[in-house]
C-alpha cells in the first residue's frame, strides 16, 4: 500500500481495541496535492496519470522506433499487441477499408486505459486512475467529439440529425416518441454510460481492495486473526480478479468507441 | 498522514462530477499517447509488417514460379527422356534390320562365290577333261596305227597320217559317251 493509503487512517486500530472499522468510502478517492505549482494542484492520479502516458510511449518507442522485419522479444509483443486491437477490435466492428483510419486511435485508448487501470495492483502506486471519472471522461469526451463531427460530416446536416435521431419512416406515428428517445440515449446518456462504465468497475474493484486490506489489518488482533487470515485471502482473489477487470473494461472501452465510429459512419444507425 | 486526515475531514464530492483540472492532466496524458502513436510509431510499424508482408508473398510467389519451371523441366526432361528411348529403339531396330541385310547379303556372297569356285572347278575339270581328250585321243590313235602297222607292215604309217578314220572313229565314241551320260 502506498504511505499514503496506509495512513489514511490510524495505524494502531485494531478490533477489540475500542475502534471502529475504518471503512474506506469516497474519501479513499481524494488525495492531497504532491504539489501545488502556480494555484494547480498536481495530485497522486496526476502523476499515474502521466507516468501512463512514458510507460505507453516508452513501451511503443522500444517496439517500433526501429521495427525489424524479424522482430525482436519487445517488437513481437508489441505487434501482438498492436494486433490485437486492430484486427481483433476496429476491423471487427469498423471493418477493414473504414477501420485503417481509426487503428491508432483505438491502439492508443486501449493501452492508455488499460496502464491507468493496472496501477490499481501496482505496488506503490496501487491507485486505479480511471477510479477518478475525470479520465475516462476526458476519454469519452474525444470519442464523443469524434464520433459527432464523423456523423455530420458522412451525411451532412439533416442526414446526420437523422442519424443521431434514428429516423426511419416506417415507424410511423412511433417516429416522434422515438426520436425524443434516440436523442437523450445517444446524445446525452451515451457519453455519461461510455465513461460511468468504466469508471465505476475500476472505483467499484478498488473500494473492494481498499475495503478487504484495511479489514485484514483491522482484525489483526487476538481472535480477529482468523478472519483477518480470510480477508487477506480475499485481497490476494480481488487483486487477481481486478487483473481481469482492467483489460476487460480496456477492451470494452475501446470496444464502445469503435462501435460509435462505426455508427457514424454507416447508413443507417 | 496529517494531509489525508485532513482530506477526509473535508465534505466530499459527488464522485460522478469529474475535476477540471484531473480532465486537462487526463486530456494532454492521451494527446500525448496518441502523437506519437499517430505520427511515428504506427507507421513505422506499419511499414515493417507491410514489407513483411511483401517479403513473405514475394517468397511465395518466387516459390511457386520455381515450382512452375521445375515442373516443365521435368517435362521436357521426360519428353526428352521418351524421345531418347524411342530414338535408340528406332536406332536398335534399323541396326537389326541392317544387320539382317548384311547377313543376307554376305549370305548371298557366300553363295555367289561358293557358285563361282564351284563354276570354275567345272571349268578348270572340263578344260582338263578336253585336254586330256584330246592327248588320249592323240595316243590312242597313234597307238593304234602303231600296233596296225605293226601288224600288217610299216608302210600304214603315213597312210593313217593322212587318213582321218581314227578320228572319225573316236568321235563317234565320244558321242555314245555323250549319248550315255
Amino acid at each position: 500500500m502506498s504511505a499514503d493509503q496506509t495512513l489514511a487512517f490510524d495505524p494502531d486500530c485494531h478490533i477489540f481495541s475500542g475502534c471502529g472499522f475504518p471503512a474506506p468510502g469516497l474519501h479513499t478517492f481524494l488525495y492531497e496535492p504532491i504539489a501545488t505549482i502556480g494555484g494547480f494542484d498536481f495530485t497522486k492520479p496526476m502523476l499515474l496519470a502521466l507516468i501512463s502516458t512514458l510507460v505507453v510511449v516508452g513501451f511503443f518507442w522500444a517496439a517500433f522506433n526501429k521495427p525489424k522485419m524479424v522482430p525482436g522479444k519487445v517488437q513481437m509483443i508489441g505487434e501482438a499487441g498492436y494486433d490485437f486491437v486492430r484486427r481483433g477490435i476496429v476491423y471487427e466492428i469498423i471493418g477493414k477499408k473504414d477501420g485503417e483510419k481509426y487503428v491508432p486511435l483505438m491502439v492508443s485508448l486501449f493501452f492508455f486505459v488499460w496502464i491507468m487501470n493496472l496501477w490499481s495492483i501496482i505496488p506503490l502506486a496501487q491507485f486505479p486512475v480511471t477510479s477518478l471519472i475525470a479520465f475516462p471522461a476526458a476519454l469519452a469526451l474525444i470519442v464523443y467529439v469524434l464520433w459527432i463531427s464523423l456523423t455530420f460530416k458522412k451525411h451532412g446536416f439533416v442526414g446526420g440529425w437523422k442519424n443521431i435521431l434514428g429516423y426511419d419512416k416506417n415507424l410511423g406515428p412511433i417516429l416522434p416518441v422515438v426520436m425524443v428517445l434516440e436523442f437523450f440515449s445517444n446524445l446525452i446518456i451515451r457519453p455519461f454510460t461510455h465513461a460511468v462504465r468504466l469508471f465505476a468497475n475500476m472505483f467499484a474493484g478498488h473500494l473492494l481492495i481498499v475495503m478487504f486490506s484495511l479489514a485484514t489489518w483491522y482484525l489483526m488482533n487476538g481472535l480477529g486473526f482468523v478472519y483477518a487470515g480470510a480477508s487477506f485471502v480475499m485481497v490476494i482473489v480481488m487483486t487477481a480478479f481486478e487483473l481481469f477487470i482492467q483489460a476487460v473494461q480496456a477492451y470494452v472501452f475501446v470496444l464502445l468507441a469503435s462501435s460509435y465510429v462505426q455508427g457514424a459512419l454507416s447508413e443507417h444507425h | 498522514m496529517n494531509a489525508l486526515l485532513l482530506a477526509q475531514a473535508e465534505e466530499p464530492q459527488n464522485p460522478l462530477v469529474p475535476h477540471l483540472d484531473e480532465l486537462v492532466i487526463g486530456l494532454i496524458a492521451f494527446v500525448i499517447v496518441f502523437g506519437f502513436l499517430a505520427k511515428k510509431l504506427l507507421p513505422n510499424i506499419n511499414k515493417v509488417l507491410e514489407q513483411r508482408r511483401e517479403a513473405i508473398e514475394g517468397g511465395i510467389e518466387k516459390a511457386e514460379a520455381a515450382k512452375i519451371e521445375a515442373q516443365s523441366v521435368l517435362e521436357q526432361y521426360k519428353a526428352q527422356l521418351a524421345e531418347a528411348r524411342h530414338e535408340a529403339a528406332r536406332l536398335r531396330q534399323e541396326a537389326t534390320e541392317q544387320g539382317t541385310a548384311l547377313i543376307q547379303e554376305m549370305k548371298a556372297e557366300g553363295q555367289r562365290q561358293r557358285d563361282e569356285i564351284i563354276a570354275l572347278g567345272h571349268a578348270q575339270i572340263e578344260a582338263d577333261r578336253k585336254a586330256a581328250a584330246t592327248a588320249l585321243r592323240q595316243d590312242v590313235g597313234k597307238l593304234a596305227t602303231d600296233l596296225a602297222g605293226k601288224l600288217v607292215g610299216e608302210s600304214l604309217e603315213d597312210h593313217a597320217r593322212q587318213s582321218r578314220t581314227i578320228d572319225r572313229f573316236l568321235d563317234e565314241l565320244e558321242e555314245k559317251a555323250e549319248a550315255a551320260r
